[in-house]
């Protein structure tokens, strides 16, 4: 078991010189989406543990193994949350998957996303050194911001032992209205809204169905729920919830699942398959059996990006095509932080 | 490679590609860009050139690329930590014509501007859309965009609002081979490793950036302060934990000491309490319903905590005013002393009073006063000492004090530079909060952009042999990086 952070640097160390390519496992709940191609495991559940954790800082520390849930009902006992609702997909879903996933729910576009919360990381890279960049404090400019580079870089450019992140009081109140509506009224709505003061936190638009949380103290929640009318849900909580985790019907789908991130005000893409629209816009799920080029187009063309999430084999997340300059940095750095190709070889993509 | 051209060289070869008043090398036309706003270091470039369009900036870069001659960017010249001052053999990079804010699109809420428009001039240009840009440097009346994005600058909203960081959809960029490069895209994240990330804050030494596209928000409602006086700085510290313990995120919660409030207040006139040791102002926004909620909930904390006095603005005027003695608080303290230097650590909040104390000791070890102000939301600390550099070895010794506070931040678990940039000015203390792997990294990831290493060079990132010269070497724990490395 490498339940200290000297085993899982000799096991890195080992992989280098050995030229074994490793598969970093935390709690096995995002393979559907992302599995390296490697023999050996790199298991970083048993390496647990909240390292600090002081509320009136609004920062917690937790070793990589920690399980979401756990770090989550910890910061839930003092009122606090993880804004960026990262969804778990799995019961053993780790804090370091997580980060290195860098996925975040429905609250994203409002609060802010993963990468936005991390304030440091310690890692070992792929010659196997423990090093530790940002901190835990939750302004710090000292030294390129590689904590924020490893948010979603998937493991392959070192692997993640500990996080720091910053936290927010969980809101006092919160309510969910709802508006039937077709696509592109509901698009265009939830964007002008976004260019209000209002405390708007999530959105979500599904089958001419346009629904919005509420969250931030109950004068301002009511002020707001009066000037934009709706009608209340009552299950509002349980919906943002089957959202965040894709277990709400409209994701079960046997076709593969893609996901655009499009400008928020791109007009409806005209793709079939349509599953839902949340992020005020600007996150569009879509289930279909397009070429993939199609979608990659459909995508950039709206000024963003498509990569396949759920489907018939756990893709590497395909990239479309980036721009040969930016593949050439992406080649590079990748070989400065894991020269030999050791860490999930595969992922992201290939450059 | 061949000798280093000649200042006619350059100039010659460059006017290719520039008009002639866009390329400078007369000592007396370069004498303004001798140095940013940390004016304790100067150095004439050896040409400046001042480019209008991207084509010209990757002309520029190419040929130096070719040419193998460092290139240092600059805008507006306001940062703190030397990050722009200019290289002795190298080209001085100005983005000053890159004035225009390009579009603002309402319903997205984003501008698109160049680098070298102003801070404040984005929410200037937004505000008759009911929008602004949200970070706020106490410069933002000069500071450039291009400028925010490459230190990452904060302000005394970011505990609520975020650093720069948080406030970027697109980053377009020019590397040193004179390539562009679009980090980030229109959507909430793109493809590939978060390059946009890591190109902000990176102190121009990764690529030169040309155009931004940033985040703008709904401007509040409402904004209304609390300015609370304390008779002791650890209760005022406790006062700040307390707000934040309660789930309160204040849009602004910002400390003067005694001695900063006192400069402050003989400067604006703000009807600061003088006998206080502490002041806070705290300041909420929002909905009127939520701003009147949230400041009776910050008041009878505050006074629980045992503040010796509350006032809440009554009007706008009354909170600029507030405001108006901490945004001045660097030239209010430059008006008690000839000169001064300004700090910038952050520190877990909790260690405020052992920091400070720590602080106020070694002012008198020193003998030089200090002064502080602090974001207390966040953590970031800028002590102010106070000297003059027309004494032998004052400037010496302020150095050295520094210097000392930016390790202490670092023992007490925060860092050597929250919002200002290391710049050349914390570059020995990077040794100390780094250890050699890291820094060692931290080159690779400059030689994945800049492989000759020809952007910024000898900026934000120390070499290993500096830091071994220096003698400083990372302790972290009470233990060596390598106990068993032998040492210098």
């Amino acid at each position: 078991m490498q339940n200290t952070l000297h085993a899982l640097m000799d096991q890195v160390r080992n992989a280098h010189a050995t030229d074994t390519p490793l598969r970093i496992r935390g709690g096995h709940s995002k393979s559907f989406w992302v599995a390296a191609d490697a023999p050996q495991e790199l298991n970083l559940r048993p390496y647990s543990g909240v390292v600090d954790y002081e509320p009136s800082e609004l920062v917690i520390t937790v070793r990589a193994g920690t399980p979401l849930s756990e770090v989550e009902s910890l910061l839930l006992q003092q009122g606090q949350m993880l804004a960026f609702e990262p969804p778990h997909f799995g019961p053993m879903a780790t804090l370091g998957g997580t980060i290195a996933t860098g996925l975040s729910g429905p609250r994203r576009a409002y609060v802010g996303s993963a990468r936005d919360f991390v304030l440091g990381v310690r890692m070992i890279d792929g010659m196997g050194r423990d090093l530790s960049f940002g901190g835990r404090v939750i302004k710090n400019v000292a030294g390129f911001d590689v904590s924020r580079l490893m948010v979603g870089a998937l493991g392959s450019l070192g692997v993640i032992t500990e996080v720091s992140l910053k936290v927010l009081p969980i809101p006092a109140f919160e309510t969910t209205l709802e508006w039937h509506m077709q696509e592109a009224a509901a698009l265009t709505r939830v964007n002008e809204w976004g260019s209000l003061p209002l405390p708007i936190s999530a959105t979500s638009l599904h089958n001419g169905r346009l629904r919005v949380r509420l969250s931030g103290a109950e004068v301002a929640v009511r002020a707001a729920m009066r000037q934009i009318g709706g009608d209340s849900v009552a299950d509002g909580a349980l919906w943002w919830q089957l959202l965040r985790e894709q277990r709400a019907p409209c994701f079960e789908t046997e076709r593969p699942l893609w996901r655009l991130a499009v400008k928020s005000t791109a007009a409806p893409l005209g793709l079939s398959g349509a599953v839902l629209t949340e992020w005020g816009g600007a996150l569009r799920w879509i289930a279909s059996d397009h070429a993939p080029a199609q979608l990659h187009k459909a995508a950039r063309d709206a000024g963003g990006h498509a990569l396949q999430f759920r489907g018939a084999n756990p893709a590497h997340p395909q990239l479309g095509s980036l721009d040969p300059v930016l593949a050439q940095i992406h080649r590079r750095l990748k070989h400065a932080f894991d020269p030999k190709g050791i860490l999930n070889p595969g992922l992201p993509g290939n450059f | 490679m061949s000798a280093t051209p000649t200042q006619a060289e350059i100039t010659s070869a460059l006017s290719r590609w520039l008009a002639p008043g866009s390329i400078l090398s007369q000592p007396e036309d370069v004498r303004p860009f001798e140095t940013d706003g940390l004016s304790s270091y100067r150095q004439l470039p050896y040409v400046v050139v001042l480019p209008q369009t991207e084509a010209e900036v990757q002309s520029v870069l190419r040929y130096c690329h070719e040419a193998s001659i460092p290139v240092v960017a600059r805008g507006s010249g306001t940062g703190l930590s030397g990050g722009a001052l200019p290289h002795a053999q190298g080209v001085l990079l100005s983005l000053s014509r890159f004035m225009r804010i390009l579009d603002i699109d309402v319903l997205s809420r984003t501008a698109r501007v160049q680098p070298g428009v102003r801070n404040l001039a984005i929410s200037e240009a937004a505000a008759p859309l009911g929008l602004y840009y949200a970070p706020d440097p106490s410069s933002q009346i000069a500071c450039s965009i291009g400028g925010n994005v490459a230190e990452n600058s904060g302000g005394v909203h970011c505990l609520k609002y975020g650093l720069t960081v948080h406030n970027l959809v697109k980053v377009q960029a020019v590397t040193m081979a004179g390539e562009i490069i679009e980090l980030g895209c229109d959507a909430l994240d793109s493809a590939g490793y978060d390059l946009m990330a890591l190109i902000t804050g990176s102190e121009g030494l990764l690529g030169v950036i040309t155009e931004i596209t940033v985040k703008l928000l709904p401007r509040p409602q409402k904004a209304q302060a609390i300015l609370a006086a304390f008779d002791d700085i650890e209760k005022a510290g406790q006062a700040v934990a307390s707000i934040i313990a309660a789930g309160i995120i204040p849009a602004g919660l910002e400390m003067m000491d005694g001695p900063a409030t006192r400069a402050a207040e003989a400067f604006v006139h703000a009807n600061y309490p003088l006998e206080a040791e502490a002041v806070l102002i705290c300041e909420s926004d929002g909905t009127p319903e939520e701003v009147a909620d949230e400041m009776a909930r910050m008041q009878a904390i505050l006074e629980n905590s045992g503040a010796i006095e509350t006032r809440f603005s009554q009007d706008e005027a009354q909170r600029l005013k507030f405001w108006a003695g901490r945004k001045a608080a660097f030239p209010a303290v430059g008006r008690l002393s000839p000169d001064y230097y300004c700090i910038d650590g952050t520190i877990p909040r909790r260690t405020l009073g052992a920091v400070l104390k720590r602080i106020y000791e070694m002012s008198r070890e020193y003998g030089l006063k200090v002064c502080n102000v602090f974001h207390a939301g966040d953590g970031n600390l800028h002590p102010l000492i106070l000297f003059d550099a027309a004494k032998p070895g004052e400037f010496e010794r302020t150095e050295a004090y520094a210097g000392k506070i930016l390790e202490l931040c670092v023992e007490v678990g925060g860092t050597i530079t929250g919002e200002h940039g290391v710049g050349v000015e914390k570059i020995n203390q990077m040794c100390v909060q780094f250890r050699p792997d890291e820094l060692a990294t931290f080159h690779a990831v400059k030689a994945a952009f800049d492989p000759e290493g020809l952007l910024n060079p000898g900026k934000a990132v120390p070499t290993l042999h500096r830091c071994a010269e220096m003698g400083r070497m990372h302790v972290h724990h009470n233990q060596t990086a390598h106990p068993d490395l032998p040492r210098f």
